[in-house]
């Protein structure tokens, strides 16, 4: 039996509602930051029981095994050194012929900051995650920043908190990434795709342009960022086509590809600060 | 009672909406989130006012999307939809038995995220619908029924531990008894 109280009750629900959801996306944005400042302590206590995990850990490593991993850093420590040296020569070179052909560097170094995953987007219909870097924390930090690992790019920041910022991540419908595709750098779109049911960690490349007979794209090619934009430096590895659906009618190429980032495990990533 | 219930409701969808972010062992295992909030508002409609219900619709769901790419609020009506429709015919529902608490919460787990799909399409947004949806939507109606049962069992043992057993009720009433012999 329904009584007064509940109908304004529920009117008092459906005016909230009403309300938040006419809130502009900045004040939204500021407004769900705030709100999940509600959980700061529970991200303490989680990265503090984290740290008391690992120390216990290292605590109960045999010294054997430990010296075995000094060992190994130490061989790859070494090795890459070398490799440094090596391409210190070889950017010593470069910058000299740049310097006799007066001309100017593209692509400034990368200034990488490192930053830890600490919460996943509850829903499984956007691709997004938390990172313990806000405006307080990472000096630079700011929204459209790309975030990446080693294994290629993760996604891009869309929002900064004082101690914590969401990434978007590829594969989201939110972000779109200009990339080039193979050895011949035919330029197109990489989207979360337009097809009905979609794989985890598979992004589509839409409006590849440039192909002709022999200059084509095929499984096993490099998908890199482009560079076109703004957001997202030249050069970051994406992933590998997988396929490429055959073309029925249309001037520009499809293709699927599979995402180089480990974006279901992700633990640690980098923030590209940009200027 | 009913505000210790309350805010032990509260403080568990609080916790749940932190942990369903922050623990990916069940989505890695799974390869779908488990979410709590469908079966705790089976239990606090079954169990508490409507004051419960929209508190845990407002408060659930804001913690919810706050932790998500969703619009904020986009969960409090699904949620909200839920809890008043059980405690509308809750008179007719059998609340202490398991089985009517399971399929509330299968139903409750089956419904949220649907509602929670239908008011993002509205909106105009695009999430990615896939097998992995399909398989979260299926993962998280068989939750919503098994959870419901234990929350119902889990509450019960809370509410024994912090409140006083009920006296048991003598058949002996002083003012009844019969005096024999003389006076």
């Amino acid at each position: 039996m329904l009584k007064k109280q509940h109908y304004i009750i529920s009117v008092l629900v459906v005016l909230l509602v009403v309300a938040l959801l006419s809130l502009p996306r900045q004040a939204a944005d500021r407004l769900k930051l705030a709100i999940s400042g509600i959980f700061l302590p529970l991200f303490g206590l989680a990265a503090s029981s984290q740290e008391a995990a690992a120390k216990s850990d290292g605590v109960l490593t045999p010294r054997e095994e430990l010296l075995r991993e000094i060992n190994a850093l130490r061989a790859s420590n070494q090795l890459l050194t070398l490799q440094l040296q090596q391409a210190a020569g070889i950017f010593r070179d470069d910058e000299q012929l740049r310097q006799m052909l007066n001309y100017r560097r593209q692509k400034p170094s990368w200034n990488l900051q490192p930053a830890r995953v600490i919460a996943r987007d509850p829903e499984t219909w956007w691709r997004c995650v938390w990172i313990d870097a806000g405006r307080r924390t990472m000096a630079g930090m700011r929204t459209n920043l790309p975030v990446l690992t080693a294994d290629g790019l993760v996604g891009k920041v869309v929002n900064v908190g004082e101690t914590r910022s969401r990434v978007v991540l590829l594969g989201d419908p939110g972000l779109r990434v200009a990339v080039l595709v193979g050895p011949f750098a035919l330029n197109g779109t990489a989207t979360a795709g337009s097809s009905w049911m979609r794989e985890n960690n598979m992004i589509d490349i839409e409006n590849l342009f440039g192909e002709t007979a022999d200059r084509t794209v095929h499984p096993g090619d490099e998908v890199k960022t482009w560079g076109a934009g703004g957001v997202f430096p030249a050069g970051i590895p994406v992933g590998r086509v997988v396929d490429v659906p055959r073309r029925e009618y249309g001037t520009t190429t499809e293709a699927r590809a599979r995402i180089s980032a480990h974006l279901d495990a992700l633990q640690n990533v980098w923030v590209m600060i940009l200027p | 009672m009913n505000w210790l219930n309350t805010i032990f409701i509260l403080a568990l969808a609080y916790v749940a909406a932190f942990l369903e972010g922050q623990f990916g062992l069940l989505r890695g295992i799974l390869g779908a989130q488990i979410t709590l909030l469908p079966a705790l508002m089976v239990y606090t409609s079954l169990t508490a006012g409507i004051g419960a219900v929209g508190l845990l619709a407002v408060f659930g769901g804001l913690w919810r999307d706050s932790l998500s790419e969703d619009p904020l609020g986009v969960s409090i009506l699904p949620l909200f939809m839920i809890g008043f429709v059980i405690l509308w015919k809750r008179e007719l529902l059998l609340r202490e038995n398991r089985f009517a608490q399971m399929a509330l919460g299968l139903a409750a787990g089956a419904a949220f995220p649907l509602g929670t799909l239908f008011l993002l399409l509205n909106l105009g947004r695009e999430p990615l619908l896939g097998w992995s949806a399909l398989w979260q939507w299926v993962a998280g109606t068989v939750a919503g029924g098994a959870l419901a049962p234990m929350l119902f069992g889990l509450f019960g043992w809370t509410r024994r531990a912090f409140e006083y057993p009920a006296m048991k009720q003598s058949s002996f009433r002083e003012d009844r008894e019969i005096k024999r012999g003389r006076q």
